[in-house]
């Protein structure tokens, strides 16, 4: 029924805006849900402002799938879909087909989070807009760590002891399936992300810097690799080396594991009703490398983006315009859980009684480390790729950390060659 | 030993199904379960909960999806089966030139890997205005079933004996007749069971049907699982991609029972011997 | 009965007869491949074409109309005394090996137990029918599913498998069925089997069926060994078929994709043909480089049919029958 008012509502908008320039804008948001609920609410509030339509088109859920078909569609330059929903990682990847908003957005792209308006921008313009943030966080067990008595860890070696000790304790009162630490290592952009986080926790740096010089084969990384290879088979199980985020989740939530790393997607699932750690779970920023190193969350969300091949480009960004919005961003806020990539939402009183955690989450997303996806470019998949083989490798111990990574080193540097 | 050897046959038949089976019931339980339950291992259903079936068809036009992958499905196997049963006449009982040569050919459409096939083949359905549409499927799934139902007729139609057409050919009979009345009827089990296996191969296709299609309501089965999510990015809803899949093979359990006479009643020794 | 025939009509008008038949024959066997081949040639002609020339070019996802011809720099090129290409790329060769020992232990297996399958169902008794759907289950649940239903089951800490084998006590310790190198492709090949045997079972059924069932009588009749019959009679006479299943079955077994890349996605312990072939084209937008190993795997495994075929004397040419 309300489908029905609101497509009544759009045709009648249609009669009345002069009919010549209401046009059909379709977007490709989450097919389905929460999430499309939400989006769906979005557009039809702009369709219903403005006197369009928007159709939603449902694309696969798995991140590699819907990228494959944003390149299909793109390369044969369909003007099918106007608006792409796309991951951070993917703007390099997809510029050359996606429409400069450099001149649409102007000053509205400085109250957002400046990590996030940097994984929008290839050489220097403005090619999407920042629609909500994800970065990794570091998921725990209040009641166990009351009652082992130990503080949250703050860096990777407090978390190894603490992750020991408890495993340690709980094994020995018979839960010989409890472990110390969950977190994402399969060979996919999932371990990228993890490692990304460990590597520049340590301050070894985010594999790529900002200039495009190769950085990983330094011993901060090596050293950070080395920790995390000393995690599998004692506190972490040896699975986790084809886990994604649903696998570690899975452990966790059964209330297998003391820690995890996770998105903050987690929290919502972990404090659901029928969850057997509801109201004893935690989270905070992941550990730092050392007493100087740093806390470091990896990079995640989602921009939205005009396809170059549209035939109304123009509508097409007003509508983005009105998504990534203070007031939209605002509502998915409250209702969905999205995190706003505007600064000053954080403030925000309605979010903040909506998500208590919110505040904490700024600094989270402030700090958060960027994969070095935009100065790769084109070749982002492929130094992603390289890194976490190498990675899978060293975690499953068949390579020493340093000679890994001076292989990485090369193989990096063959793809670069001349320039990314 | 005869008993012996009878309870042999029985364990065998038993381990089978077993073997078969066992995910397939895993799916059953694990559609009636949602949430953290299914972070644990159950061997019996626990209650028998339709929350997870009724999520499949309300949140998508997943009946839709169904007869969309029926037609699309359907008509492939049609069409294969018309096709492949004229040709597999010519290529099993005539001797012509360069039969060895394009029957090979046929075969190496079947060696390229899909995804090397997918973005031309992209183009093509584009450029036909078939993007999109059901008959765009079809057309694409084509490539994925004839080389197959072409190869294992014309095999099944080598093998039947030599005299068979002759006597009809002698009564002046034209190919065509001889094809529809002495070979669709002895050719029976291995039509059926080409079909069947041609079904089953469009029905499960999922890359073409991913890439080709754009709504919610031109998509087939496959992609309609595929892209279910739960309410955020990463969660899995697992309770109703279970159900979804339960509910996707028991048309084919259906369609096997209907068919199951066919694929084994087939020639009697009598109508061989002439 | 040919000799009845040739009986009622004179040598020299039986020999006009067929010759002006077989003429006819011809005809109507062109007549009889044309719609197929033109069906075949209009699908596949165009994309097969399409990705033959791309792998002899530089083409990129980003952009499909602008590109050069290059040569066989896709496949092997030297650059300042570097050698490079995809026959230089041990990721590839990794991936080539990887898939022909797939192929060969699954297909393997699957021929076995399909066989096995195929004889029990071919017998009478009581609930065949019934058995017969069971059997196809695993076939008709679409991978895409049937590969994350797997990879639940087989989870190192909540998977069912596990469970199972720990409470039966096979195994004293839960095993990490896909992240282990050691283990992963075995996992892989174990899911193949339970999915694809169906395949050839059912196929090796219908040549079963299609059996003339008068040998069989006079072998009980003379009262040889159920064993030796099957080995000298049933497997020489299904041979044909069976041939053609395992092509089919290698034919997809080589190409193997989905199975692979749900389980352990890109990792390179067990990445095939295929997963590389789709990484180079779509995850790193080489259009050229993945056109290139497309091929290359169209080449190797026309060649392993062919000398699958030669071995398995399967023929079809002119002069056979």
């Amino acid at each position: 029924m309300p489908r029905f008012l609101a497509g009544l509502l759009a045709a009648g908008g249609l009669v009345w805006s002069t009919g010549a320039w209401a046009v059909e804008i379709s977007i490709s948001c989450s097919s389905l849900g929460k999430e499309y609920e939400i989006c769906k609410q979005g557009v039809d509030a702009w369709a219903k402002k403005t006197g369009n339509t928007v159709k939603i088109v449902s694309t696969p859920n798995s991140a590699t799938e819907r990228l494959a078909l944003y390149q299909q569609l793109l390369a044969a330059g369909a003007s099918d879909v106007d608006v792409f929903q796309i991951d951070v990682v993917w703007t390099g990847l997809l510029g050359s087909h996606l429409q400069d908003l450099t001149a649409k957005v102007q000053g509205a792209i400085d109250d957002h989070l400046p990590t996030m308006v940097e994984t929008s921008r290839v050489g220097g313009k403005l090619m999407a807009m920042p629609w909500f943030a994800d970065a990794g966080l570091l998921y725990y067990r209040q009641d166990l760590l009351d009652k082992y008595k130990r503080p949250v860890p703050q860096t990777w070696s407090d978390l190894t002891e603490t992750a020991r000790l408890v495993q340690e304790g709980e094994r020995k009162e018979g839960r010989g399936d409890f472990w110390g630490f969950v977190w994402q290592g399969r060979a996919y952009e999932g371990l990228t992300t993890n490692a990304v986080e460990w590597v520049s926790s340590y301050n070894g740096g985010a594999i790529v810097d900002e200039k495009g010089e190769i950085t990983i084969d330094n011993p901060k990384a090596a050293e950070a690799l080395k920790a995390a290879a000393g995690w599998v088979g004692t506190i972490t199980p040896e699975g986790v080396l084809n886990y994604t985020e649903e696998e570690s989740r899975g452990v966790f939530q059964a209330g297998n594991a003391l820690f995890m790393r996770n998105w903050p997607y987690a929290w919502a699932l972990a404090q659901g009703a029928d969850s057997t750690i509801k109201d004893k779970v935690g989270i905070a920023p992941l550990p730092k490398g050392g007493q100087d190193g740093r806390h470091a969350g990896t990079l995640g969300g989602q921009l939205l983006a005009v396809s170059k091949y549209s035939k109304n480009t123009d509508t097409a960004a007003d509508l983005v315009m009105y998504l990534t919005g203070p007031e939209e961003q605002k509502r998915r806020g409250i209702q969905g859980s999205f995190n706003p990539t505007i600064v000053s939402l954080y403030g925000d009183n309605d979010i903040a009684r909506a998500n208590p955690f919110i505040g904490d989450l700024v600094d989270v997303f402030t700090n958060a480390v960027a994969r070095p996806a935009t100065v790769t470019g084109d070749n982002y998949n492929k130094v992603s790729t390289e890194f976490f083989n190498t990675v899978h490798q060293v975690l499953s111990k068949r390579a020493e950390p340093a000679q890994a990574l001076s292989r990485l080193d090369r193989d990096l540097k063959r793809i670069k060659r001349s320039g990314w | 030993m005869k008993i012996l050897a009878r309870i042999g046959f029985w364990l065998l038949v038993l381990m089978i199904a077993m073997f078969s089976l066992f995910p397939f019931y895993y799916a059953v339980i694990s559609s009636f379960r949602s949430g953290t339950e299914l972070f644990s291992v159950a061997y019996l259903p626990e209650r028998f909960d339709l929350v997870n079936y009724l999520a499949v068809f309300q949140r998508q036009p997943f009946g839709r999806n169904i007869l969309n992958s029926i037609a699309v499905a359907g008509s492939v196997v049609a069409l294969s089966l018309a096709l492949g049963i004229t040709a597999a006449y010519a290529f099993g009982r005539i001797s012509f030139r360069g039969r060895s040569l394009l029957l090979f050919t046929i075969l190496g459409v079947s060696m390229f890997p899909q995804v090397a096939v997918l973005s031309g083949m992209f183009e093509l359905i584009r450029s036909f205005g078939l993007y999109n549409t059901i008959p765009g499927l079809i057309l694409a799934n084509l490539m994925l079933t004839m080389p197959f139902t072409i190869w294992v007729l014309t095999t099944f139609m080598r093998e039947l004996p030599k005299e068979i057409e002759e006597a009809a050919f002698v009564d002046g009979a034209t190919p065509w007749i001889v094809v529809r009345r002495v070979f669709l009827p002895l050719m029976a089990p291995a039509a059926v069971t080409t079909g069947l296996l041609a079904f089953i191969v469009s029905w499960n296709e999922f890359l073409f049907a991913l890439t080709f299609t754009l709504t919610n309501e031109q998509r087939t089965v496959p992609p309609a699982i595929a892209l279910m999510t739960g309410s955020t990015a990463y969660e899995l809803p697992w309770g109703a991609i279970m159900a979804a899949s339960v509910i996707v093979t028991l048309p084919i359990i259906a369609l096997v029972l209907v068919f199951q006479r066919r694929i084994v009643a087939g020639i009697t020794a009598g109508a061989v011997k002439g | 009965m040919s000799d009845a025939v040739a009986g009622r009509i004179t040598p020299a008008s039986a020999r006009r007869r067929r010759s002006s038949l077989s003429r006819s024959r011809v005809r109507a066997a062109w007549l009889f491949i044309a719609p197929p081949l033109i069906v075949l040639g209009l699908v596949a002609g165009w994309p097969l074409a399409r990705t033959i020339w791309f792998s002899f070019t530089d083409a990129n996802l980003n952009n499909l109309r602008e590109y050069e011809f290059i040569g066989f720099e896709n496949y092997l090129a030297n650059y300042d005394g570097e050698w490079l290409g995809l026959l230089t790329d041990p990721d590839w060769w990794r991936s080539v090996w990887n898939t022909v020992w797939f192929a060969l232990v699954s297909v393997s297996i699957e021929t076995v137990l399909g066989m096995l399958v195929a004889l029990i169902l071919n017998a009478a008794f009581p609930g065949r029918g019934i058995m017969r759907a069971i059997i196809l289950i695993p076939w008709a649940i679409p991978t895409v599913v049937s590969a994350k239903m797997w990879n639940w089951m087989l989870h190192d800490q909540f998977g069912v498998i596990n469970d199972m084998l720990l409470r039966i006590g096979l195994i004293s310790a839960p095993i990490t069925w896909t992240a282990s190198p050691d283990t992963a492709l075995w996992t892989v090949v174990m899911v193949d089997v339970w999915k694809t045997t169906p395949f050839i079972a059912l196929l090796i059924l219908a040549a079963l069926q299609m059996l003339p069932q008068d040998i069989y009588e006079a072998a009980r009749v003379d009262g040889i060994h159920p064993i030796r019959v099957f080995f000298r009679v049933t497997l020489p006479l299904i041979r044909p078929a069976l041939l053609v299943a395992v092509i089919f079955r290698a034919l997809d077994a080589l190409r193997v994709f989905d199975l692979i890349y749900v389980l352990t996605a890109n990792s390179r312990d067990t990445m095939s043909m295929s997963v590389y072939a789709r990484q180079q084209l779509v995850d790193f937008q080489e259009v050229g480089l993945g056109s290139a190993a497309s091929t290359l795997i169209f080449l190797i495994i026309a060649l392993l049919v062919v000398v699958t075929m030669t071995v398995g004397r399967l023929r079809f040419g002119e002069d056979a029958r």
